[in-house]
C-alpha cells in the first residue's frame, strides 16, 4: 500500500515485528474462535429450524422472525425488559449520584469504609444474591417480619406472588446490587471537575446548592450520559437475577427477553427450539444496538454542546 | 453542608443505610449458623442461640458444595491465567511495537465491542462440543475465557506505552532479546496492572452464571458454586439454613478478596469509564 514510504526495515526491527505477531497470535485465535465465530453463528442459527441436536439443514429464511413477532409471550418479555431497564436505570443512576455527591466531600471522615460498604454487593455473585433475596422477600421472610415489627403492615405482603410487586422487588434488588459500581463512575466524573471552579464559586459567595446546580451537575452531564448508556445496555441483558429471584414468574409477569430465550434454547420440558431462540437473541441484540446508537448520539451531543460552551466561556 | 450538625446527620444516615445495605449478608451468615427450627422462630433477630456448624458440613458433604467449590476454584484460576496472559501479551505488542497492521488490530478489537450480537452462548456451546470439550472442565474454562478483553488490553497497552524507551535500550545493550527484555525488564514493572486485571477477572469469573449453567447442563459434577446453588434450591426447598451455608461458602471468598484488594479493583473500574 505505502510502497513509496516503505523504508528498508533492518533485521532487528523485523525481529521485533515477528515477536509482536507471536504475542498477538493467542489473543487472535481466541478472538476468532470464541468471539467472532459465536457472533456470526448466532445470526446463522436464526434462519434455521433446529433443535440444537443433529445437522443444521432446515433453512427456513425469515419464518422464525415472523413467528416471533406473532408470539404474545415474546411481546410480554419485550415489555418486561423495558420496564425493568427503565426502572433500574432511573433508580440506580439517581441513587448512585446522591451517594457519590455525599462521598465526594473530602472533609468527610471514613469515606473509604462507606465506599467499601456500598460497593460490596457489586462483587457478589448475582445468582446467589437472587436466591438469598428470594428468601428475604418470601412470605415469612426478613422483609415481612421487619415491616410487621415496625408496624407498617400487619399481614405478610406476598412480594413475589403479586406481578407488580415482583417487578418492583427485581428493580430494587437489581439496583441495590449495581449502585456501588455506578457510584464509582460518578465519583470518577466528580474528581475530573477542577478544584479551582469550586474555589471560584466559593469566593463568589455561592452556597452548596447553588454550586451543585450551576457547576457540579452541568459539568457531570457528559459522563452522566455515558453512565446512562452503560447501565441501560447492561440491564437490557438481565438474566442471572431474574432466573434465580423470580424465575420469570408469577406466570411470566417478570420474564425478560434473556429468560425467554433461555426457556426456548434449553427447554427443560420437551424439545429445544434453538433456531427460534437464536432469532429472539438477534432481535434483542439489534434492539440494544439501536438503543445504544440513540443514546450514543445523545452522549455526543452533550459533549459537543459542553465543548462549545467551554469555548464561549 | 460542612457545619457540625450537618456532618453528624450525614454520618448517621450513611451508617444506618450502610447497615441496611449489607444486612442481607449479615442475615445470610447468621442464618447459616442457626438450625432450621430456630431460624423459623427467631424473627428478625440475627444472633443465633449457639453457633451451629452442622449446616456447613451438610452443604459441604451432602449437597456437593465441596465439588462445586473445587470446580469454581479451578475454572476461575484457569480463566484468570488465560485471560490475563493473553491480554498482557497483546497489550505489550500494541502498546510498544509499531508493527504493520497494528491499526487494523485496534480497529477490530474496538469494533467487536459495538457489533450487535445474538445469543452467542449456543454457538459457543456447539464449538466446545466440536472440540470435544463439552464434557470437561477445560471446555468451561475456554468458554469463560471468551470475549475480547478490551478493557484489559487497553489497560496493558496504555501502561506499556508509557514505559521510557531507555529501559528497553539498556536491556538490549545488555544483550537481552525481545523476550528477555519483556520478561526480565518490562514485566516486573507491570505488577500493579497485572494485579488489577487478575482481581477483576477473578471476581467476574467467580460470579459468572450463564456460561457454567449452560456448559454443565448435562454434567452435574462440573457445576460451579453459582450453578450448584440453583440446583440445591430446587432439591431442598425448605432447607434455608443449609442454603445460607452454601451461599456463605460461595460469597465469602470473593468478599474477602475484594476487601483485601479493593484498591486495584476500584482503580480498574474508574479507569474503564475514563
Amino acid at each position: 500500500m505505502k510502497v513509496g514510504k516503505r523504508r528498508k526495515v533492518n533485521k532487528q526491527t523485523r525481529n521485533r515485528y515477528i515477536w509482536a505477531y507471536i504475542f498477538i497470535l493467542p489473543q487472535f485465535i481466541v478472538f476468532f474462535g470464541l468471539s467472532l465465530y459465536p457472533i456470526i453463528m448466532s445470526y446463522v442459527y436464526s434462519f434455521y429450524d433446529w433443535t440444537g441436536i443433529g445437522p443444521l439443514n432446515k433453512f427456513v429464511g425469515f419464518s422464525n422472525y415472523i413467528s416471533v413477532f406473532k408470539e404474545e409471550k415474546f411481546w410480554n418479555a419485550f415489555k418486561n425488559t423495558f420496564i425493568y431497564t427503565a426502572g433500574f436505570t432511573m433508580v440506580s443512576v439517581s441513587a448512585a449520584l446522591v451517594l457519590a455527591l455525599i462521598l465526594n466531600n473530602p472533609k468527610l471522615k471514613g469515606i473509604g469504609i462507606y465506599r467499601t460498604i456500598y460497593f460490596l454487593p457489586v462483587v457478589t455473585t448475582t445468582a446467589i444474591i437472587g436466591i438469598i433475596m428470594k428468601n428475604i422477600f418470601g412470605n415469612q421472610g426478613l422483609i415481612n417480619e421487619a415491616l410487621k415489627i415496625i408496624g407498617v403492615i400487619d399481614q405478610a405482603v406476598p412480594w413475589l406472588i403479586n406481578p407488580v410487586t415482583a417487578m418492583i422487588v427485581l428493580i430494587i434488588v437489581g439496583s441495590w446490587k449495581e449502585i456501588g459500581i455506578i457510584m464509582i463512575y460518578w465519583l470518577t466524573g466528580l474528581q475530573m471537575i477542577p478544584r479551582e471552579l469550586y474555589e471560584a464559586a466559593h469566593i463568589d459567595g455561592a452556597g452548596y446548592w447553588q454550586t451543585l446546580r450551576h457547576i457540579t451537575l452541568p459539568l457531570l452531564a457528559p459522563i452522566g450520559a455515558t453512565i446512562i448508556l452503560l447501565t441501560t445496555v447492561s440491564s437490557m441483558h438481565v438474566f442471572d437475577l431474574v432466573k434465580t429471584l423470580t424465575g420469570g414468574g408469577p406466570y411470566y409477569s417478570t420474564e425478560t427477553l434473556e429468560l425467554y430465550i433461555y426457556r426456548f434454547a434449553f427447554a427443560s420440558d420437551g424439545i429445544s427450539q434453538v433456531g427460534y431462540a437464536s432469532t429472539v437473541g438477534v432481535i434483542l441484540g439489534l434492539t440494544v444496538f439501536i438503543i445504544s446508537l440513540g443514546l450514543g448520539w445523545v452522549v455526543m451531543r452533550v459533549n459537543k454542546s459542553r465543548a462549545d460552551a467551554g469555548v464561549q466561556g | 453542608m460542612n457545619t457540625k450538625v450537618g456532618k453528624i446527620i450525614t454520618h448517621v444516615c450513611l451508617i444506618v443505610i450502610g447497615i441496611v445495605w449489607i444486612y442481607p449478608f449479615i442475615w445470610m451468615i447468621s442464618s447459616s449458623l442457626k438450625t432450621n427450627k430456630t431460624y423459623l422462630t427467631s424473627g428478625i433477630n440475627p444472633i443465633p442461640e449457639k453457633l451451629n456448624w452442622e449446616n456447613y458440613t451438610r452443604a459441604w458433604e451432602v449437597a456437593n458444595f465441596s465439588t462445586y467449590f473445587i470446580n469454581s476454584v479451578l475454572i476461575t484460576l484457569g480463566t484468570v491465567i488465560i485471560v490475563v496472559t493473553l491480554s498482557c501479551l497483546t497489550g505489550y505488542a500494541l502498546g510498544r511495537v509499531d508493527f504493520p497492521g497494528r491499526k487494523v488490530v485496534i480497529v477490530c478489537i474496538g469494533a467487536l465491542m459495538f457489533i450487535p450480537s445474538g445469543y452467542t452462548i449456543i454457538p459457543l456451546y456447539q464449538f466446545m462440543k466440536f472440540l470435544g470439550l463439552s464434557n470437561s472442565i477445560y471446555g468451561v474454562i475456554l468458554a469463560e475465557s471468551s470475549g475480547a478483553h478490551v478493557l484489559f488490553i487497553l489497560l496493558f497497552a496504555a501502561f506499556f506505552s508509557r514505559i521510557p524507551k531507555e529501559m528497553e535500550e539498556s536491556a538490549a545493550m545488555d544483550g537481552c532479546g525481545f523476550l528477555g527484555t519483556f520478561f526480565r525488564v518490562i514485566l516486573p514493572t507491570a505488577k500493579p496492572v497485572i494485579a488489577t486485571a487478575i482481581i477483576m477477572q477473578f471476581i467476574w469469573t467467580w460470579s459468572s452464571f450463564l456460561v457454567p449453567l449452560v456448559l454443565t447442563l448435562n454434567n452435574p459434577e462440573l457445576r460451579t458454586l453459582a450453578v450448584g446453588m440453583l440446583s440445591f434450591v430446587g432439591k431442598y426447598q425448605t432447607d434455608w439454613t443449609g442454603m445460607a451455608a452454601g451461599a456463605t461458602i460461595s460469597l465469602l471468598p470473593v468478599i474477602i478478596v475484594f476487601i483485601l484488594m479493593q484498591r486495584y479493583f476500584i482503580e480498574g473500574i474508574s479507569g474503564s469509564v475514563k
